[in-house]
């Protein structure tokens, strides 16, 4: 097996974290994240980052924001029917 | 360890909704119905994405005043022109197409300078090399109160230029295809991938100087 060095893993990061790697260089990556701790650290950190912005707890719609919209969009819809 | 799809399937976790396929089927017969004037038909699109345009606009403005400006202009803008909605692309993709249109005006405006390149070309190859091999503190969003998570992710986006920021939150926050993100932005397959990887990069980057152990 070919092996990878770690500016070819930075590199490869992104198409690894989206499932996208051919399967050849796909174990040859996780190889290398095996017994590279750097490279694990920057991998686990960037697939975090991902996590925690998609984190569906943070960033609520405000209660009072959401009936501001509900109002005017019904409205909207009175005056439509007139 | 198993690639990153994972964080698909983390981002349908946490945000507890149902996949995009059956929505799919059902939105599709909502918006006939809303088009063929049932109004709660509307109201039940808006139910559905009202959180996630919000968040969308929080994301592409940064400030929680543009964001309810984008969240409010998207949807009245979607009631008004529903007729004119052909119905070839999801109704969601339809939104999120206004509400990035929204979102990019509000930062033009806010700009002294009359564009924000969303199209221009931008050096696609040279991801910033990882300065930061620290491995970070087990589960950071159990540290921080929500408020504080949130100052400290927003800070880090907004340190992005929008068109990195942009093709981060359509990608891995709202879960946007390569494709759809390309279609919704007007640049290509190849330059939605490099800028994803930069976006991720940097954002990591950033985070670790807060997250990092010691």
């Amino acid at each position: 097996m070919n092996l990878i060095n770690c500016l070819d893993v930075f590199h490869q990061i992104s198409t690894y974290l989206d499932g996208e790697l051919d399967e050849d260089l796909k174990r040859r990556l996780e190889g290398h994240l095996k017994g590279c701790s750097h490279c694990k650290a920057v991998f686990d950190s960037t697939r975090k980052t991902i996590e925690l912005y998609c984190d569906g707890r943070l960033f609520p719609l405000p209660a009072d924001v959401r009936d501001r919209l509900h109002r005017a969009l019904r409205r909207k819809w009175a005056e439509k029917q007139k | 360890m198993s690639p990153g799809s994972v964080a698909t399937q983390d981002r349908e976790k946490s945000m507890g909704e149902p996949s995009p396929p059956t929505l799919a089927k059902d939105e599709s017969a909502l918006v006939k119905e809303a088009k063929a004037g049932n109004y709660e038909a509307f109201e039940e699109l808006v139910n559905r994405y009202e959180k996630k345009i919000y968040r969308l606009g929080l994301n592409i403005t940064g400030t929680p005043e543009d964001a309810e400006d984008v969240f409010q202009e998207t949807f009245l803008k979607a009631f008004e022109h529903l007729p004119e909605f052909r119905e070839d692309s999801r109704f969601y993709t339809w939104l999120v197409r206004i509400a990035i249109n929204e979102g990019l005006m509000k930062l033009r405006k806010r700009r002294s300078d009359k564009l924000v390149p969303i199209q221009d070309t931008v050096d696609e190859e040279g991801a910033v090399l990882p300065q930061d091999f620290a491995d970070w503190r087990p589960n950071p969003e159990e540290l921080y109160a929500r408020t504080e998570l949130e100052e400290i992710l927003q800070s880090s986006a907004r340190a992005l230029p929008p068109i990195f920021r942009t093709v981060f939150f359509l990608r891995d926050v709202e879960g946007l295809s390569t494709e759809e993100t390309a279609d919704l932005l007007d640049i290509s397959v190849g330059a939605v991938k490099a800028r994803l990887f930069r976006a991720r990069m940097h954002l990591r980057e950033e985070l670790s100087k807060v997250f990092k152990r010691g």
